[in-house]
């Protein structure tokens, strides 16, 4: 077996305190193996997003332990944290958060310019199948349009984790099946671990594994012995 | 019954509290500015004209020789003259025991009856002289508090030569002398210039005046014209030795309260506009911008039926509610700092009672602007956001278009990187927003610059005139003219390291219609304890024939080098002369006028008389001149140099010039609003994409470049535009203060300039870094959820 790339232990999240304590994560225990496609299912508020922000190095949690590799996320501090991101994990959002003012190689730009070891924003475009509308700039393209300048600007430093958060949440189907088709290519192409946070279950068959949230902690966890390509999920 | 939607303003105006504090306090700021400026020029101004009137002070004053106690009733035959006093007066000196030297002093006649018919005075502590008592008198209250001196004092005067002890019983202030300056200088000084009142018999004893005056006092009927009253008494005076009459705007003491007062008028009509113009700005800004966060409330609220009117009523009372709340205590500030400075300033100008007024105007104006600026940015805002379906406003916004941006500025987008082109493109795309903040922060920049300015021009006044022009140590006058061998006797005293003659007249100068009360003095050619300076401070000889004017006067008069001017002499034989003007001279103070001396002792018929002298004096033995001049006859005053300056600087740093103090700091507070909340506010609008950034890898300071680098390049553009802002404003407020009485230079120094850009540049980092700490506070995770 790979050595896991994420593996948590006794994790858990609490917003606020007193009576209005929100308990987000109740001990979880998890190991995610290197290059694999993860989808998180569950439905809101039970946990799911909260993890991922803690894997992502976007929150702390209230106890337990999550380990990247051999780094312990917990001790690191916030300028360990945001260089953990710089070098390693990618994002997508359900509203793509791209930069209006910059063009979409630009917005690719961003992270290429920064990180350490970055692909051509133009061959991060070309991955997405955007090569063409490079000089559009956001409010210049269609919702699927951006959420793939989003992908392309998220594996443009070839992260080594990409964290997807309802990444097809705000489009129609056919449009999150293009977006699904890109992720799984570059998790094929690049041997990227793809985290995908969502709700919608179908999405589930393209998964090597799959964990099932709900209130706060982990029920299951399976293997997908025969994956779907996106194009055959029914929505 | 409230309403749910006035529910929801009373909530939403508790949510945007710290906010809508931040506005109210800007527009309070320009309103108060308004109020207090203009509450004070008016209150100064019902002030005097209460205190003349109450105190009956004259409209023409008559001086003259010795007039028989009969003209007084061919004064009052004059067509146009309402009441007549008349009354004898002389000018002698004070010996303080704790002083070295003497102290000019004025006399003046009490009438039998107490009171005089006109220019009555003000008792303030003690009693009223005995009208018969040879010895008794009433000291004027700033001189008297100056000197500690109480009734029940003695003091040893001196008087026509006759060295006398007269007991002070009271103390008075008068109308004629809100300000008190001694004869032959610019500044008023409380401590350096007594008035005596003492009854009219013992004085006109005394002056050899029995059964005579030497002044008539006259009031004028309603409609009539003072210049044909005052050309009527001069043909009267004329046998009587009249000194020519002259009007109230002739009194010193009035001409130093009206020129306060325009000069205070002159800030008050030109720094509140200012004022309130960036209140405007921020309220329009921070408004637009708070509705435009409404933006999905709003879809909601027409989701559910409710009109547009109904909406913009909503917010409109939001927005009104802030603007009257800013502008209410705006006026409660102006209203009772306008009251503690009218306090002040009753003070400094000896007032002894203050009609205290606020101009009512201002209210409805500081309200009607914070309204109406308040109301057309949210119009603005509203009409933008109604012409969207309330289904569209209440998704998030799309993408802001940059797309018509795309080839501009290629080539320099070409060298920046990705962040620097962030800030470039939301420049360019908004210019008329940045407009707006450079324009902001310009105009604080430029109320700092030309406080400053204006400050400095105070002080270059100062050192350039006791430093420059008048290099003396001491001015001695005499009592009348006496020959130059008195100068030989000045420049063996010990101590005396060199002495200059000064020869000086009271003249009134004419050319065309213009007319000026002043005096000509007359230099050594090579003269260097006192001098007329050119514009770059060089030395004019006075000419071989003719006379240099100083620049005011030469304004007053619209003379130029080349006319001809008429100078009729005030004392003496009155004769008159036609020079021809030389040229001009640049002065700070007063304003002067400069013959060769023995050209002017020819015009005046005195060949080699003096009047005065200027000393340089060995500062270890400066008491030992003083004393020696003490008990010299014909010494009418000494004046120390030192002294005269520091009573200049008083009046600079007292008066008008004080407010300039309190303009500086509300100029650095408006800056910092200004950019604090410009950056706020950029903060908060734009946090996902900051949030966005941080998630992306970038590093606090990194993500702060992106936010703070838009504010740096405003900071740097409005720097050049508030210089040349200050510069104006600094010019238009130093022409506004300058007068005959002191001129203010208003060159911007480098240094005026670099502290207003500090007081740009300071609150600006300031608020870099209070945004850095909130930027470092923003919570990444529930930034990216918010959908904007």
């Amino acid at each position: 077996m790979t050595t896991p790339v994420f593996r948590t232990e006794g994790l858990t999240k609490t917003y606020g305190d007193g009576p209005a304590a929100v308990q987000a994560l109740r001990g979880v225990d998890l190991t995610v193996p290197e290059g694999e496609i993860v989808v998180l299912l569950g439905p809101s508020g039970s946990g799911k997003s909260t993890l991922l922000n803690i894997l992502g190095g976007l929150d702390r949690a209230s106890s337990g332990t999550a380990w990247f590799r051999d780094t312990e996320l917990g001790t690191l501090s916030d300028r360990a944290l945001t260089r953990y991101r710089r070098n390693h994990v990618g994002f997508v959002f359900q509203f793509y958060n791209l930069m209006p003012s910059l063009t979409a190689r630009e917005n690719v730009d961003l992270v290429t310019e920064i990180a350490s070891d970055p692909m051509d924003a133009g061959e991060a475009l070309e991955r997405v199948g955007l090569g063409t509308r490079a000089g559009h700039f956001p409010a210049q393209l269609s919702g699927g349009e951006q959420q793939r300048v989003a992908i392309a600007r998220a594996i443009a430093k070839r992260p080594t984790v990409l964290f997807c958060d309802e990444p097809t949440g705000a489009l129609d189907s056919s449009t999150g099946r293009t977006v699904l088709e890109v992720l799984t290519a570059i998790n094929a192409s690049l041997g990227t671990t793809v985290l995908i946070v969502t709700h919608a279950a179908a999405t589930a068959a393209l998964a090597h594994r799959v964990i099932r949230f709900a209130d706060g902690s982990i029920r299951q966890i399976e293997e997908n012995a025969a994956r779907l390509r996106p194009a055959e999920i029914e929505w | 019954m409230v309403s749910a939607l006035d529910r929801k303003l009373g909530r939403d105006l508790w949510r945007i509290k710290g906010q809508a504090a931040a506005i109210a306090l800007v527009i309070a700021a320009g309103v108060m500015s308004l109020v207090t400026m203009t509450g004070l020029v008016s209150t100064l101004e019902e002030t005097r004209a209460a205190y003349y009137d109450r105190y009956r002070l004259a409209e023409v004053f008559v001086p003259a020789a010795r007039a028989p106690g009969t003209v007084a009733d061919r004064l009052g035959d004059i067509p146009g003259v309402a009441v007549v006093e008349t009354r004898v007066t002389g000018l002698g000196t004070l010996d303080l025991p704790d002083l070295t030297r003497p102290l000019p002093a004025r006399f003046l006649s009490l009438p039998p009856s107490g009171q005089p018919a006109l220019n009555a005075v003000v008792l303030t502590g003690g009693r009223m002289p005995d009208p018969a008592a040879e010895s008794e008198a009433l000291l004027l209250d700033g001189f008297a508090k100056a000197r500690g001196i109480a009734p029940g004092d003695r003091l040893s005067v001196t008087l026509a030569g006759v060295k006398r002890q007269v007991r002070i019983v009271g103390r008075a202030m008068a109308p004629e002398f809100v300000f008190s300056t001694a004869p032959g200088e610019m500044v008023p000084d409380d401590g350096r210039f007594a008035v005596l009142w003492m009854g009219r018999a013992p004085l006109a004893a005394t002056l050899d005046l029995d059964g005579a005056f030497n002044e008539a006092l006259l009031t004028l009927a309603r409609d009539a014209d003072p210049r044909d009253v005052i050309r009527a008494v001069d043909r009267l005076m004329d046998p009587w030795g009249g000194q020519g009459a002259y009007g109230l705007a002739d009194l010193p003491s009035n001409r130093f309260v009206t020129e306060e007062i325009t000069g205070l008028r002159g800030s008050a009509v030109m720094v509140p506009p200012v004022f309130l113009a960036v209140a405007v700005f921020l309220l329009y800004v921070v408004i637009a911008r708070m509705v435009q966060a409404e933006r999905e409330q709003i879809g909601l609220l027409k989701a559910f039926g409710y009109t547009s009117a109904e909406v913009s009523a909503h917010y409109a009372k939001l927005v009104i509610v802030i603007a009257v709340l800013g502008a209410l205590v705006g006026i409660a500030l102006g209203a009772v700092f306008g009251r503690s400075m009218a306090g002040l300033y009753q003070q400094y100008y000896k007032f002894p009672f203050l009609v205290f007024r606020l101009e009512p105007a201002t209210f409805a104006l500081g309200i009607g602007v914070a309204v109406a600026a308040a109301l057309a940015a949210a119009a603005l805002v509203l009409r933008r956001l109604f012409a969207l379906t309330p289904a569209v406003a209440m998704r998030p916004p799309a993408p802001a278009d940059y797309s018509g941006l795309a080839g501009r500025a290629a080539r320099l987008m070409a060298w920046l990187d990705q962040p620097a082109r962030m800030v470039l493109r939301r420049v360019l795309r908004q210019p008329g927003r940045m407009a707006a903040s450079v324009a902001g922060i310009a105009a604080g920049m430029a109320l700092a610059g030309g406080m400053l300015t204006v400050m400095d021009g105070f002080t270059r006044a100062v050192v350039l005139n006791f430093e420059v022009i008048d290099r003396s140590d001491m001015a001695v006058s005499f009592t009348r003219p006496v020959s130059g061998q008195a100068l030989y006797e000045l420049a063996h005293l010990p101590g005396v390291l060199a002495v200059e003659p000064q020869r000086s007249a009271p003249v009134r100068f004419e050319a065309g219609r213009a007319s000026y009360r002043g005096a000509v003095t007359g230099l050594d050619r090579g003269a260097v304890l006192n001098r007329a300076v050119g514009t770059g401070m060089e030395t004019l000889d006075p000419p071989e024939g003719g006379i240099l004017l100083s620049r005011p006067l030469a304004r007053i008069l619209n003379a130029a080098p080349g006319d001809t001017v008429t100078l009729t002499l005030l004392d003496g034989d009155r004769r008159t002369l036609r020079v021809p003007v030389a040229g001009v001279a640049d002065t700070l103070m007063g304003a002067p006028a400069f013959m060769e001396i023995e050209a002017l002792n020819r015009a005046l018929g005195t060949p080699g008389q003096v009047n005065g002298a200027l000393l340089r004096v060995d500062p270890l033995s400066a008491d030992n001149v003083q004393a020696a001049l003490k008990d010299r006859p014909g010494v009418a005053g000494v004046s120390v140099k030192a002294e005269a300056r520091a009573a200049f600087q008083t009046m600079l740093d007292s008066g008008a010039g004080a407010t300039r103090y309190s303009m500086m700091i509300l100029a650095a507070v408006i800056a910092f609003g200004i950019v604090y909340s410009t950056a706020r506010i950029a903060l908060s609008e734009r946090s996902r994409d900051l949030a966005s950034l941080r998630v992306l890898g970038f590093t606090g300071g990194e993500t702060a470049f992106v936010l703070l680098g838009e504010l740096a390049l405003v900071v740097l553009v409005a720097l050049p535009l508030g210089a040349l802002g200050g510069a104006l404003l600094a010019s238009a407020i130093a022409a506004g203060f300058s007068t005959d009485i002191y001129q203010i230079p208003a060159t911007p120094s480098p240094a005026s300039l670099g502290f207003a850009a500090l007081a740009v540049v300071m609150p600006a980092l300031v608020s870099g870094v209070l945004v850095r700490i909130d930027l470092a506070r923003l919570d990444l995770v529930s930034a990216l959820k918010t959908r904007e």
